[in-house]
C-alpha cells in the first residue's frame, strides 16, 4: 500500500512537472493564434495609466527583459527560448493572467486570449 | 585598558547594525513569490503594523497595479509584516490618509537618509522608482544597506556616497 502510495504522489508530482507551454495553452483553448495572441500583446488598452499594454512591462519583444512599470524591478523574459521557466506551471500562469489582465485590460481574460497570448509569446523564438 | 578596544569595537559596529534590515528568518515563502516578484521585498521594520494592515486590505488597487492574492496568503502575508512591524521615528511620515496608501519611501526617516542623492538619480532609468532599493544598494537583496555597497545609476561611472 505504501508503494502504491508513493507511485501516486510521484505520477502526480511527475504531472505537475510535465506541464509545457503548449499544453497550458491547450487547456485554455483549442486552437490558439500566434497572429491574434501578437495583436492582443501589442494593443493598447489604455485602461490603467501606468500599464496602458502588456509591452508596458514586457517592451515589445517578449523574448527580452522587461521593467515593472511602477517600481522599476527588473522582469525576466516571457518567451521560454529565453526563459525556460515560463509556461512550465498552470498555477502560475493563471495567477498571473488574473492579475494582469484585470490591471491592463481591465476584465479578466478569455481563455482563447490566454491561449493566443501563450502561442505568440512561445512561437519562433 | 583591556575594555577599551571592546568599547572601540562596538562603536564602530553601532552604524553598520542600522545598516543591516534583513527580511526576517520566518517570512512565508510567499513573501518573497508574492511581494518580490514585482518590487524589493521591503524589510517589515520600515512600516508600522496600522500601515501594513492598510497596504494588505486592498491589494487591487496597490500602488497602481492589481497585486490581489488568495485570502489565505494575504493573511499570511499581512500577519508577517505586522509581526515585524516597526515604530517610532522610522516609521512616522508615511503618509496614510483615507483612500492614499502609506509609503516607506515618504517618512522623516527614509527622506533624511536619502537627502543627498542627487535627482538625476531618481529620474534615471535604472532606477524608475524610489521603491527601487537594489538599484543603487547593491546588497539590498541581502539585508545589507551599507554606505560603501552604494552605486548610483545616473550619476557618470557610478558616483559614490562621499561620507564612504
Amino acid at each position: 500500500m505504501q508503494r502504491l502510495i508513493a507511485f501516486a504522489f510521484l505520477a502526480a508530482s511527475g504531472l505537475a512537472a510535465a506541464d509545457t507551454p503548449s499544453r497550458i495553452a491547450d487547456h485554455y483553448a483549442a486552437g490558439a493564434s500566434s497572429k491574434r495572441g501578437g495583436e492582443f500583446y501589442a494593443r493598447e488598452f489604455g485602461v490603467s495609466e501606468k500599464m496602458p499594454a502588456c509591452t508596458a512591462c514586457h517592451t515589445d519583444d517578449p523574448a527580452r527583459p522587461g521593467r515593472h512599470a511602477v517600481t522599476g524591478k527588473g522582469i525576466k523574459p516571457l518567451s521560454p527560448s529565453a526563459n525556460p521557466e515560463r509556461f512550465t506551471d498552470a498555477a502560475k500562469v493563471e495567477k498571473w493572467f488574473k492579475r494582469n489582465c484585470k490591471e491592463v485590460v481591465g476584465r479578466e481574460c478569455t481563455p482563447g486570449e490566454k491561449a493566443d497570448f501563450i502561442a505568440y509569446v512561445t512561437e519562433g523564438r | 585598558m583591556k575594555i577599551l578596544p571592546f568599547i572601540i569595537a562596538t562603536t564602530l559596529s553601532l552604524p553598520a547594525l542600522a545598516d543591516r534590515l534583513p527580511i526576517p528568518a520566518d517570512a512565508p515563502p510567499a513573501f518573497r513569490t508574492e511581494c518580490g516578484s514585482c518590487h524589493f521585498t521591503f524589510p517589515p521594520a520600515l512600516l508600522a503594523a496600522d500601515d501594513w494592515r492598510r497596504v494588505m486590505a486592498d491589494l487591487e488597487r496597490h500602488y497602481g497595479d492589481n497585486a490581489s492574492l488568495d485570502d489565505r496568503t494575504r493573511r499570511q502575508i499581512e500577519d508577517f509584516l505586522v509581526r515585524h512591524a516597526g515604530s517610532g521615528r522610522r516609521v512616522s511620515g508615511a503618509g496614510a490618509t483615507d483612500g492614499v496608501l502609506p509609503r516607506l519611501t515618504f517618512t522623516r526617516w527614509f527622506l533624511k537618509e536619502h537627502d543627498e542623492v542627487p535627482a538625476a538619480v531618481w529620474k534615471d532609468k535604472a532606477v524608475g522608482s524610489a521603491a527601487n532599493c537594489a538599484a543603487c544598494h547593491t546588497k539590498a537583496e541581502q539585508g545589507s544597506f551599507r554606505e560603501r555597497e552604494i552605486r548610483m545609476p545616473g550619476t557618470g561611472g557610478g558616483w559614490r556616497h562621499e561620507r564612504d
